[in-house]
């Protein structure tokens, strides 16, 4: 039994050891990252992350992908909750189809779509903006909130909607008072999911923006090339990156496997 | 049974506009640009079938695309017994089991492009953890920077890190939904710890592994931010997996015909085996 809970524990000790590694760098000042190998940080700093706090360009990077990433998680959520109920609870002309195209587009390949993106995300004037960003996303977000809803909706006995129809319920009324209530799980899941793909995504949100729209992860990616090599503060910047996810995490802790299993267990 | 009811195309018809407008639209600039060429100032010329062709035969393009189906093969052959193994050995109940999940679950929240920073720098050879301990202590030479097998080595043990973790997830949560009878039956049975997962415990998660494998392929297939940042395709082209190629020739080249084609056929590939997988797998569901 003991050999057993060894290793779950190796497993995340593989996990954190980059982690630690990344957290450790950003207390190090450039001198002591250059000048060699310590395990600790020896003299603490906290200079790089006072330059993302303080620097417009850095603190900016962060408030556009949560604005892009907010955005995104909203509108996929919204457009998705009723085309799940439509897949979960009516057959229609072509349903089978229409949801295997849906998640074909989970399989394209970003930077197939990076350069048509562009093209014709400026075409329509959006580009640079945050709702591109968050359109954009939307090509592989949708399709996994629509099966992830699905899945949770399949969850839930269908006499439930018989039972709210007999009794007068009205179908919005029914949606948002009754069958929005019973697959909240199901609904947080699924933002968690979009929150997750939209935060992590990089090349087309760093495609179609420039200045106004940046995100924090093309942010990095300029300070790596241009401005030398600033370990630390490009240690800093990932920290705080993991942040908005371990925030998120804990709020779906308890259906965590199951969202995993896309609501299908 | 479902109800028939054609008005139901209402309630996916927003959901229809918004991913046409990014998939079609683009997908059509695609396939447009494929069949022409252009020396700039977007003057276009019909070339047919012709990028098609050249692509087909192309040296290059068969080595990134053999690259990528080894790495794929790889991180599978490793990812789904690992995963299975590590799900199987977690604990079923109690304080630890949101603990574990939680922190399993922390490399898919962090950004592609960190991912590929914080390996680099984990794997710096006189300044990262790894890197030190290899070089230093070990007395391994290994730097990925010169070596091709240690380029390798990093980019499958990075997404070895990145991504078994949702194996592990979906396993778990196949297990968890196995009621107790099931194994006191067995018990009485007499029946082997192989024969429990031969016989109760592979059949109740194969429908999560087959959305894990599905997953994991469709991912690995179109890897691109996570080995760009950490080696950018290199030594020489040792890793320029199918998508480093793809973003190099249409980015970074600006042959907008060649990387349309490349495009086309990468995208046929990956729903033609995604496909394949699919049928695969659930073919003893329909008999």
């Amino acid at each position: 039994m003991r050999k057993r809970t060894l290793i779950p524990l190796i497993y995340i000790l593989f996990l954190l050891l980059p982690i630690y590694w990344l957290v450790a760098m950003s207390f190090k000042t450039t001198g002591e990252i250059l000048s060699g190998f310590s395990l600790f940080p020896q003299t603490w700093t906290f200079d790089n992350y006072r330059v993302i706090f303080t620097d417009p360009t850095w603190y900016w990077g962060y408030i556009n992908s949560v604005i892009y990433v907010s955005l995104n998680t909203v509108i996929s959520l919204i457009v998705a909750l009723p085309a799940a109920y439509a897949f979960s609870r009516y057959r229609f002309l072509g349903d089978k189809q229409l949801f295997f195209w849906l998640l074909t587009n989970r399989m394209a390949p970003a930077a197939v779509f990076a350069l048509p993106f562009f093209q014709l995300y400026s075409a329509v004037g959006l580009f640079d903006t945050h709702i591109a960003v968050a359109l954009a996303h939307c090509l592989f977000n949708i399709p996994l909130a629509v099966w992830i809803l699905e899945g949770f909706m399949g969850g839930v006995p269908k006499e439930l909607d018989e039972t709210a129809y007999v009794d007068g319920y009205s179908f919005p009324r029914f949606f948002t008072t009754i069958f929005l209530p019973s697959i909240k799980a199901g609904v947080g899941v699924a933002a968690f999911f979009c929150f997750m793909f939209s935060w992590v995504e990089l090349l087309l949100a760093k495609t179609l923006t420039a200045v106004y729209a940046k995100p924090i992860a093309a942010t990095m990616t300029k300070t790596a090339s241009s401005a030398g090599y600033e370990l630390g503060l490009l240690a800093a910047a990932g920290t705080l990156t993991i942040i908005p996810g371990a925030i998120v995490i804990y709020f779906v802790r308890n259906h965590i496997a199951k969202g995993f299993a896309l609501g299908r267990v | 049974m479902k109800k028939h009811y054609q008005k139901a195309w209402l309630f996916v018809l927003p959901v229809l506009l918004l991913v046409a407008f990014n998939a079609l639209i683009p997908m059509m600039t695609v396939v447009n640009y494929s069949v022409q060429e252009t020396f700039g100032n977007n003057l276009f010329f019909w070339e047919g079938l012709g990028w098609f062709e050249k692509l087909l035969h192309s040296e290059r393009f068969h080595a990134a695309l053999g690259r990528q189906f080894l790495f794929t093969a790889i991180i599978l052959a490793i990812e789904i017994p690992l995963g299975i193994i590590i799900a199987l050995s977690m604990p079923r109940s109690g304080f630890w089991v949101p603990v574990c999940l939680v922190t399993m679950a922390l490399p898919m929240l962090i950004p592609w492009n960190v991912v590929g920073a914080m390996w680099n720098i984990f794997t710096l050879p006189d300044i990262g953890l790894l890197g030190y301990l290899m070089n230093h202590t070990l007395g391994i030479n290994y730097d990925m920077t010169q070596n091709t097998f240690a380029a390798w080595a990093t980019i499958i043990t990075m997404d070895v890190w990145h991504w078994t973790s949702l194996v592990v997830l979906l396993s778990y949560a196949g297990l968890v939904s196995i009621p107790d009878a099931y194994y006191q039956a067995a018990k009485i049975d007499g029946a082997s710890n192989w024969a429990v997962f031969r016989y109760i415990q592979l059949p109740k998660m194969k429908q999560v592994l087959t959305i894990a494998i599905l997953l994991r392929f469709m991912d690995s297939f179109n890897i691109y931010t996570e080995i760009f940042v950490l080696t950018g395709g290199g030594p020489g082209n040792a890793t320029t997996l199918l998508s480093i190629d793809l973003v190099k020739i249409a980015l970074g080249q600006f042959d907008l015909g060649p990387a349309a084609a490349m495009s086309l056929i990468y995208f046929a590939i990956t729903l033609f085996v995604s496909w394949l997988f699919y049928t695969l797998m659930t073919k003893d569901d329909t008999n």
